[in-house]
């Protein structure tokens, strides 16, 4: 029970400073907003609904055709419009972005260091990075048109269709998890998945990809600036649909991996050992590298890659709050995604916006020396 | 949380009747080299078994077999009646806890935290440790004696106390059977046998243990029956008084031995030394005490038939001879009686029939002892003295030497 009081304690706190990240964030740029102001238009913003009508055209935050929800605001503070749209349309959807890709790289690295019991294992390290990127840079070089006219039985004739952003990012999700599984696929041979050769099947991954990468950069062309700024990871331009989704599929993953997370505990003593105390190793090993495929393709799908999030943030709150999962998965998390949101708030408030990715790794980088030259990685 | 019958019985009546852990004509392979093979093995409740043998014996095949952590690729394995391929890993370990070697464990766990990982067979995927679980695992952690270091972290203790730690993982799984693979390795004397008295007691409360271990004394004190594994066989199968003898030692271990008796603890002591192949002899020793006692010991060891005179009843010569095996000879006179002619006779005959006679130091005060020495020793054909401190090598050569 000490555990979970410690586990709640600490995300409780770290919660909270995501939110003041978050909101003193939102004030900063070309215009600057009291942090104060931009609670007030949040809380605004906020609706609950109040009542839900059927067989209307359907409308609202959550639209389904033939239901409308109606909402009331249970706050009206008095705000300026302009801040208002600033916040609203411009910051903040990105920065709620920039908080669920930290909070989805900095768990899945949290579960890939203690799954390989490697220090430098981060969510990258079974391809799916590489793969998301390959799905990408493909869909940048070779616009695909992904639009057609479906005609359905019932409906008849619909239009099907994404736009170029969502077509990047869909791309980018589906090259993630099938690299992700060739490389479970390579690694497993009657059933087991020995670590050690994932590890190296997914070293084989990237690097063929990393070819496959730089072949499409070569004829890419005009889209070459694209390019590069995918691949240096990116939130500008976030959109509240990009948000939504993301917001859909993050918390159900995390939540799997909460659930493993005693089981990571022990995984971490050696399979025959936590074999020995009735674990199911390789049905546990399955889900958890499943479960952080997919969080970490969806973490990279919107914003490209953005590297150490999932290497540093962990072995950070490794060092304050120790190597029990049920403590270290939440907070890692959440640190994550505080970390990202600083770290995008630095990447966008310069004279000349910079790649996020940029910035985390410049951030990064030097701290992973400090790491390095204080010895804590050995101890992981 | 523990409900589960098999471990709610662990005081010892196991109500389906079946033994603990039977294993049937267990065959591994790793690739082309195969492992152990033809391996039976049942472990009654309240038994402590020691499975002994060389180095790539498949004592460990074995044990890892017993936790179904690898499939047999012949025979089964029973726990409780239930063959272990049918079970999951979860039961498995309310029915097996293991203490392996060592711990791949290189994150700074606390070491209570380490314990309540053996309770995880217990623990749905949301619930958290109750009272039960509490108990288990101080329970645990004070019988392995690892409470003073509770919250130090386990990467902080030493190679012994990590041993421990295991061992009290292992007791927190409260399993009907113990496995334990080399418990005492890198322990010290003292809790070498602390850890092997609480194995004992563990058994004697009507559990059953298995335990691989080297120290074949270790081995022959505390274990009911000892099993002797090598190249993947079971070559012998009964208490340790019945299967370690020097024929034994010598088959498995490709050593020669001398098995003697503790004499603080009674049981078998096994001194293993280096294979001299000697061509066997008829060796006749004449000399007392310890010094003789250890030449009886090494020529005996090397398969020679030893024979000894004259020597005062319980001298530690002639307990060696006993010691040596059945066909060793001893002629014996009452302590402090003198030597007699009946036995002086009996003795010159068994050096007159003897390939070698040897003769154990040639200095001694007793004039009368030393007459008697000279006169066994003319009867001999041939006769060795070696000094009291003799090397084992420097008397197998002197031996042969004499013999070739």
């Amino acid at each position: 029970m000490r555990v979970r009081r410690r586990a709640t304690a600490w995300s409780t706190a770290l919660a909270a400073v995501l939110a003041v990240v978050v909101v003193v964030s939102a004030g900063i740029g070309p215009v600057q907003i009291p942090p104060a102001e931009v609670t007030k238009i949040v809380l605004n913003a906020a609706v609950v609904p109040a009542g839900v009508e059927f067989g209307a055209t359907g409308a609202g935050p959550l639209a389904l055709p033939g239901v409308e929800f109606a909402y009331r605001s249970p706050f009206a503070f008095p705000v300026d419009d302009v801040h208002r749209r600033i916040v609203l349309l411009v910051r903040l959807p990105r920065i709620l972005l920039a908080a669920l890709v930290g909070f989805s790289l900095a768990a899945a690295g949290t579960v890939m260091q203690g799954f390989f019991r490697n220090p430098m294992a981060d969510p990258s390290i079974i391809g799916v990075s590489s793969g998301a990127a390959v799905g990408a840079v493909a869909f940048i070089v070779f616009p695909t048109a992904l639009s057609t006219t479906l005609t359905l039985p019932l409906l008849g004739a619909v239009d099907v269709g994404v736009s170029y952003g969502t077509g990047v990012s869909l791309f980018a999700f589906v090259g993630a998890l099938i690299a992700a599984f060739g490389v479970y696929a390579i690694a497993t041979r009657h059933g087991r998945t020995p670590v050690a050769t994932l590890l190296l099947a997914g070293v084989a991954v990237q690097t063929f990809l990393g070819a496959v990468i730089s072949y499409l950069q070569l004829q890419a062309g005009e889209s070459l600036r694209r390019i590069v700024a995918w691949l240096m990871g990116h939130l500008s331009g976030a959109a509240w649909s990009e948000v939504g989704v993301t917001a859909l599929v993050v918390p159900p993953l995390f939540a799997v991996l909460l659930a493993y997370s005693r089981d990571l505990n022990v995984l971490l003593l050696g399979e025959e050992e936590a074999r020995g105390v009735g674990i199911d190793v390789e049905r546990t090993k399955r889900i958890l590298l499943a479960t952080s495929a997919l969080i970490t393709a969806a973490g990279v799908a919107f914003a490209g890659i953005i590297g150490f999030v999932g290497l540093i943030v962990p072995h950070m709150l490794r060092l304050v709050v120790g190597p029990d999962h049920r403590v270290l998965l939440p907070t890692a998390a959440l640190s994550g995604g505080a970390f990202l949101v600083a770290a995008d708030t630095a990447a966008r408030s310069g004279s000349a916006e910079l790649p996020v990715g940029v910035v985390t790794a410049a951030v990064g980088a030097p701290f992973f020396v400090y790491l390095l030259m204080n010895r804590e990685v050995y101890e992981l | 949380m523990s409900g589960d019958a098999a471990s709610a019985d662990a005081a010892g009546r196991f109500p389906s009747g079946d033994p603990p852990v039977a294993v049937r004509d267990l065959a591994v392979s790793f690739g082309d080299l195969e492992a152990v093979s033809g391996v039976d093995l049942t472990v009654e409740p309240g038994t402590l078994v020691a499975l002994v043998g060389p180095n790539g014996a498949g004592k460990t095949t074995v044990l890892r077999a017993m936790t179904g952590a690898i499939e047999p690729d012949d025979g089964t394995v029973r726990l409780d009646g239930d063959a272990t391929s049918g079970l999951s890993a979860r039961e498995v370990a309310r029915r097996v806890a293991s203490v392996p070697q060592e711990t791949g464990l290189s994150f700074d766990f606390r070491v209570r935290h380490v314990v309540e990982m053996g309770r995880t067979p217990y623990l749905g995927r949301f619930d958290g440790h109750g009272a039960e679980d509490a108990a288990a695992v101080d329970e645990a952690m004070a019988a392995a004696g690892v409470e003073r270091f509770a919250d130090r972290s386990i990467t902080e203790v030493s190679g012994g106390e990590r041993q421990r730690v295991l061992l009290a993982r292992a007791l927190a799984q409260e399993t009907p059977t113990l496995l334990l693979d080399e418990p005492t390795a890198s322990l010290d004397v003292n809790h070498a046998v602390a850890t092997m008295e609480l194995v004992r007691d563990i058994a004697d409360d009507g559990r059953a243990a298995v335990a691989a271990i080297h120290d074949l004394d270790m081995a022959a004190r505390y274990c009911d029956r000892i099993v002797v594994l090598a190249g993947g066989r079971v070559r012998a199968d009964g208490p340790p008084a019945d299967v370690l003898d020097a024929e034994a030692v010598r088959d498995a271990f490709d050593a020669e031995a001398f098995v003697g008796r503790n004499l603080a603890t009674g049981t078998p002591a096994v001194t293993a030394f280096p294979r001299s192949d000697a061509d066997p002899r008829r060796v006749h020793v004449v000399g007392t005490g310890p010094d003789a006692a250890r030449v009886v010991a090494r020529l005996a060891a090397a398969g020679h038939a030893v024979s000894l005179g004259v020597v005062p009843e319980g001298d530690a010569a002639a307990v060696a001879a006993a010691n040596a095996g059945a066909g060793a000879r001893v002629v014996t006179v009452p302590p402090f009686a003198g030597v007699t002619d009946e036995p002086l006779a009996a003795a010159r005959e068994l050096a007159a029939s003897a390939d070698v006679t040897v003769v154990v130091g040639g200095n001694g005060t007793d004039r009368d002892r030393t007459d008697a020495r000279g006169r066994i020793a003319d009867a001999a054909e041939r006769v060795v003295t070696v000094p009291d401190d003799v090397d084992g090598e420097d008397l197998l050569a002197a031996v042969a030497d004499a013999t070739a």
